[in-house]
């Protein structure tokens, strides 16, 4: 900065002492022999420039801009839309496989109910089944039970007639010997 | 002679003498190199802004870097209002830029080096500003020397500060360009020849100076540019936006 403004003293200082023998040499810019030349062609160039610039170039310029601007914007904007579309998407989406995912619960908690009562009543049944074939061997059971002494008195008198008979060969009455038998499957009871 | 600082700024008659009446009006070499700061706007930026792509190639975005970068010098500096001076404040932008940055190329010729075009340049500016002002504001445009929250006593006192320093707004606008355009440009110049004086065995120092002093001029002209435009802006904000 000090350097610069140096310099610019510098310039003031020659500036002023050469004002006087500036037509002798000195610095050429006090010379005005091309003062007017210099200003007449700094108008045609700078004008036939600035004419050019502001008439053509420049709008043209502003217009590149501007439809730059205008695409990029459009660009984001069409974006953002699908950005919006995609999202609405996402939660169709997810709503549908929501929906999807209770329904198969609902099946599958319906099959379940329905399988169980079809196990329930064929269990039902078959122990029914199951209690009726008992009871009716219960019964044959305590029938054969019942029946049994009976048939085994029966066999006894039979049998020991016939030893009777071919031990000593005499025919005993049947009556005594069933007394007998009773007599003596009461003491064993 | 060529070994004088100053005699890079002489002007010379280049072809034909062209006289209008009294006065001379050849083309010089002056003349040459606004031809070819102007010829070299024009053509950077008719490139730049022939083809529109979506993404922009290196000379587009140049162009429309530089675009974007003076509409907001203006806009920052002078508001929305001053949007219709866009292509000349950009014009000049570019030309005293260009003119600026031809003049450091060796041998080349600084066209605003020379007091009388700074000077033209800022005189229009100056005249344009207060016939833009005196045209928004009417004869309201004179409040502009009449700072607001003054006391009284001192209000005459301010009122001629304010005219003078208004009427010498030319003369700072134009004398700083050329000043610091010639200024580098002796400097260098000198630099340069302590370069040959002092020979193979003291000439580094100075050269280094020289190398140094480029990279400080090339700043330099772009600053001034700068200065210049951003200057044009404010006293354009003065005209169109009146408070002070």
């Amino acid at each position: 900065m000090f350097l610069r403004f140096s310099q610019i003293l510098l310039i003031y200082f020659l500036l002023f002492s050469y004002v006087e023998s500036a037509e002798s040499g000195g610095m050429p810019q006090l010379n005005p022999e091309f003062w007017f030349s210099q200003i007449f062609w700094l108008i045609i160039t700078f004008g036939i420039m600035f004419i050019l610039l502001s008439k053509l170039i420049l709008p043209k310029i502003s217009e590149n801009l501007e439809v730059r601007k205008a695409q990029i914007s459009e660009n984001i904007e069409a974006a953002e839309k699908q950005r919006e579309e995609s999202d609405k998407k996402l939660k169709e989406y997810e709503q549908l496989i929501l929906n999807s995912k209770n329904e198969a619960k609902n099946y599958f908690n319906k099959a379940r109910e329905e399988i169980l009562k079809d196990v329930d009543k064929k269990r039902e049944s078959l122990e029914k089944e199951i209690n009726e074939e008992v009871s009716k061997a219960e019964k044959e059971i305590l029938d054969l039970k019942n029946k049994s002494p009976e048939k085994i008195r029966k066999i006894a008198v039979e049998t020991s007639s016939d030893l009777i008979k071919k031990l000593i060969g005499v025919e005993v009455n049947n009556s005594s010997i069933s007394a007998i038998v009773e007599d003596v499957s009461r003491k064993t009871n | 002679m060529a070994s004088n600082p100053m005699y890079q700024f002489n002007v010379y008659r280049i072809g034909p003498e062209i006289k209008l009446g009294e006065v001379d009006l050849s083309f010089t070499n002056a003349s040459l190199f606004m031809v070819f700061s102007s010829l070299a706007v024009l053509i950077i930026f008719n490139l730049g802004s022939k083809k529109n792509s979506l993404i922009p190639n290196k000379i587009q975005l140049l162009a429309e870097l530089s675009y974007t970068f003076v509409s907001k010098m203006i806009s920052d500096t002078a508001g929305s209002k001053a949007k219709p001076y866009f292509s000349f404040i950009f014009s000049l932008f570019m030309f005293v830029l260009f003119c600026n940055m031809f003049g450091m190329i060796p041998y080349a010729f600084t066209v605003t080096s020379h007091i009388i075009v700074t000077f033209v340049l800022a005189a229009f500016i100056f005249f344009g500003v207060t016939i833009i002002g005196f045209i928004k504001h009417g004869f309201g445009y004179l409040k502009l020397f009449v700072p607001s929250g003054v006391p009284v006593v001192l209000l005459p006192l301010i009122v001629v500060i304010e005219v003078i320093s208004y009427l010498s707004r030319p003369v700072s606008l134009s004398v700083r360009l050329f000043a610091n355009m010639m200024a580098g440009h002796t400097m260098m110049k000198v630099f340069g020849g302590f370069v040959i004086s002092l020979g193979i065995v003291g000439g580094w120092l100075p050269l280094g100076f020289s190398v140094a002093l480029t990279g400080l001029e090339i700043l330099v002209a772009f600053l001034q540019a700068y200065v210049f435009a951003i200057l044009t802006c404010i006293y354009l904000n003065d005209a169109l936006n009146l408070h002070h």
